[in-house]
């Protein structure tokens, strides 16, 4: 089928502000978009410029606007979308060029909560026990892929300073497990100014996740940790 | 711009970062890497992780060495796999207690799995012995290892590429160049000890289950300068791509109990692999999906056969191959607790490549004569403990353990070592091959070369080899090598030229391809996952050797090296 693909470009060296650009190609309808981004950099335009790797949703890095939304392109067929696609760069951070953004303050905020196990207790000789009821608390937070999805749909994220919901999940990630000792300290962090009291539940964030990150619950999980903790 | 540090690690996958763990806070590490760490291709691995931990039945770390052995046609060096088998147990808690996220026992130990090819016994059935999570295995490794970098405060280059490996006239390492993506700027890196941790290269086929980063680069500059790769000829196709777009299903599938099925319907590895059925190595499954496909017995007519999981419960696989369950959903909009799975063998993983000690440090003949401060790891290395065909769960096996000997010696290499001057203006090929490349004024299309090549790969190094398909696909390589000449790219900016990226990574996919059919065409017989049909048995008399090539300036040149066998005689592969 035809389609034609509306792209937000955007090169430092030789523009002053960005500006769409449209190109129509022949795709099949089980295509993905980045198959059709792919197609339009070889055959058409190889100065379209995006990140892409494993093109099956597993390594985050085509995470743009697609149609408004963000999504992965790997992971948003042809026929799901029609013959008009517009695809923009994510909100909030700043463009390199075209549809590849800084995430350099993004991968800031993930490290900002200090997302690793912390436990000085001297480990056993084998694997420290977790029953699966335990492994269950913090399943879903596992599995974030670090594309930025949640966090650049996140409104509060557009207009002010805040952690915002990826950095928060991979805090539940290890709030949550049972082999971390670090809850007070990480506990400290996300209670700042700058924390989990930012977010207004819009829920944003968990329509935008390509993982099906339950992301509201565990920022509202978390919330209520704080709060039991306090009291 | 310079960089000195006493140690750099290229690529951030698992081996990369399992180094960069044990070097950090010890020395002074960096580690440079085309993508964000976390997006590397261990990242995509799905089922397993093995190691004989006995959690939920008997094992030992013989078996696995066995069926390591076994599983690679005997080409396996078995010095190496037995540290394999003996350190995965000890990586494998370490991974634990660095928090990877297991999926459990009733009683809080690692669960563990089956998978192809792993047995109790030395091969009397299926064994639990892959560790896992869910079935993003490989997607946990990654994040843990990264986590446990960013803890212990590692020096990351993000998105540089590397450009070229500095040697010494006398055979030293002492760096890397890479570019800095985001601007084109070159930099130099200056090192006592360095890694290549880069990866694969199934980029060179047309259906693969691999990223479109994964395009050799480091076993292609390695080549370029002088290094041999080991055993190019051998790469594997795992039998469960989904159809046409090669994407992975994991043999966890069928470790979780499901079976694959022909156009009539039946489970056609009962007259393959009697004993292991469906959990048979790699390359056997491949090879009978296209001889019941080459009989007519594909799904109608067409060349794939169906992976059946209908008969698990709904709950097994939403909650074991959760991703897996996604996947055929996004991409096929199929259900895999009610329908039938349409796949095909897609190209997935690099037995060979640079050729390494058990203690990472690269090596150049027979004698196994190193390269001081040159390391590699990981897929892009070759230990060789996955011989002729790589058994599931082994490569990420491989990554941490291998990564982690690497990491260990590296440390000991730059304690006892100092700088050793960079050759005069180290930076010149780097910067000659991106102007080139920049200004060349040519009339062809890369990505119209590497679609040639990818067919041309597919067609003719694939699964089936015969003497006379790899002349014809090596004298198609010799045409698209001189097509390369006559790029041109439409992008000639500085900043994160993806078009320019793309066009060194096929020169890559070039040197990679041409290594694979020349080693390929020279083995007369058949082993493992490299199959001839004008060749059809495994010739142990002639052929019980690595493959070692070198680049020349007088052309490509083979040469050969024995197999290690320390506790297993060669015998009969049957499953």
């Amino acid at each position: 089928m035809l389609v034609t693909v509306r792209v937000q470009r955007f090169n430092p060296e030789t523009d002053s502000k960005p500006y769409y650009q449209e190109y129509t190609v022949e795709v099949e309808p089980t295509d993905r978009v980045l198959d059709a981004l792919n197609y339009i950099k070889w055959y058409h335009d190889g100065t379209l410029t995006f990140r892409r790797s494993c093109a099956h949703g597993v390594c985050g890095s085509d995470a743009m606007r697609i149609n408004g939304r963000n999504r992965l392109a790997c992971k948003v067929l042809i026929k799901d979308l029609g013959p008009k696609i517009t695809v923009e760069p994510l909100l909030g951070f700043r463009i390199i060029r075209d549809l590849v953004v800084d995430m350099e303050p993004f991968f800031a905020q993930y490290r900002a909560v200090m997302p690793y196990l912390i436990n000085d207790e001297p480990p056993p000789v084998r694997e420290r026990l977790q029953s699966p009821e335990e492994r269950e608390l913090y399943d879903d937070t596992t599995k974030c892929i670090l594309c930025a999805c949640c966090t650049s749909a996140c409104p509060i994220f557009w207009t002010t300073e805040w952690l915002g919901p990826a950095a928060i999940v991979n805090a539940h990630r290890f709030l949550f497990d049972s082999r971390d000792r670090a809850t007070e300290e990480r506990l400290a962090i996300l209670n700042q100014k700058f924390g989990v009291w930012r977010c207004r539940t819009i829920f944003n964030c968990t329509e935008a996740c390509p993982r099906g990150i339950q992301v509201t619950n565990a920022i509202e999980q978390v919330k209520r940790r704080i709060l039991f903790e306090q009291s | 711009m310079y960089h000195r540090f006493d140690a750099v690690i290229v690529g951030a996958g698992g081996a990369g970062l399992m180094a960069a763990a044990q070097l950090a806070g010890r020395c002074n590490v960096a580690v440079i890497s085309k993508l964000y760490p976390v997006r590397s291709h261990t990242g995509a691995a799905q089922g397993g992780i093995a190691a004989a931990l006995g959690n939920v039945e008997e094992d030992h770390w013989i078996w696995h060495m066995f069926d390591t052995v076994k599983g690679g046609d005997y080409l396996v060096d078995q010095d190496a796999a037995e540290v394999l088998a003996r350190e995965a147990i000890d990586a494998i808690i370490e991974l634990e207690h660095w928090g990877f996220p297991f999926n459990r026992t009733p009683d809080g130990r690692i669960d563990q799995r089956r998978f192809g090819g792993h047995t109790r016994n030395f091969g009397e059935g299926p064994v639990r012995r892959a560790c896992y999570a869910a079935d993003r295995t490989g997607h946990m490794i990654l994040q843990t290892l990264y986590q446990t970098a960013l803890k212990r405060q590692v020096t990351f280059f993000d998105e540089y590429m590397m450009l070229d490996l500095l040697l010494t006239d006398d055979g030293v390492c002492t760096g890397v160049v890479a570019m800095d993506i985001e601007t084109g700027e070159i930099h130099v890196f200056h090192a006592k000890a360095v890694l290549l941790a880069t990866g694969g290269f199934g980029r060179v086929y047309k259906v693969t289950s691999n990223a479109l980063a994964a395009t050799g680069d480091g076993v292609a500059i390695a080549f370029r300068r002088g290094i041999p790769l080991e055993d190019m000829e051998f790469y594997q196709f795992h039998p469960t791509g989904i159809y046409k777009m090669g994407i992975l299903l994991s043999e966890a599938c069928r470790g979780e109990g499901g079976i694959l099925r022909n156009g009539l319907g039946e489970r056609f590895m009962e007259r393959y692999a009697p004993t292991l059925l469906d959990l048979a190595p790699r390359d056997m499954v491949s090879r009978a999906i296209y001889q019941e496909i080459r009989a007519g017995r594909g799904v109608d007519g067409k060349d794939f056969v169906w992976l059946d999981l209908t008969h698990l419960p709904a709950e097994v696989i939403e909650t074991k191959l959760p991703d897996i369950t996604d996947f055929v959903r996004t991409y096929l909009g199929l259900d895999p607790v009610k329908d039938l799975i349409p796949i095909q063998p897609t190209a997935h993983y690099a037995m060979g490549g640079i050729p390494t000690d058990v203690d990472g440090r690269v090596t150049v003949d027979a004698q196994n004569t190193s390269i001081p401060g040159l390391y590699a790891a990981g897929e892009c290395a070759c230990v060789s403990v996955h011989g002729a065909n790589r058994l599931g769960t082994n490569s990420l096996v491989d990554l941490v353990v291998f990564g982690r000997r690497a990491g260990r010696h590296m440390l000991q290499f730059v304690r006892e070592n100092d700088f050793h001057p960079l050759p005069k203006e180290p930076d010149y090929r780097a910067r000659a091959e991106v102007a080139w490349i920049l200004e060349n004024e040519g009339n062809e299309r890369v990505a119209q070369i590497r679609a040639e090549l990818q067919e041309a790969m597919m067609t003719d190094a694939g699964v089936f080899r015969t003497g006379d398909g790899l002349k014809r696909l090596q004298q198609k390589l010799g045409e698209l090598r001189n097509r390369y000449t006559q790029i041109c790219i439409d992008d000639k900016s500085r900043t994160f030229n993806m078009e320019l990226v793309e066009a060194l990574e096929l020169g890559f996919l070039l040197d990679c391809a041409e290594a694979i059919s020349a080693s390929a065409l020279a083995r007369e017989e058949s082993r493992g996952a490299h199959y001839r049909e004008d060749f059809p048995a495994r010739d142990d008399v002639n052929w019980l050797k690595h493959t070692l090539i070198t680049r020349t300036s007088g052309g490509l040149q083979l040469s050969y090296k024995p197999v290690v066998i320390t506790r297993f005689q060669p015998k009969e592969r049957v499953y």
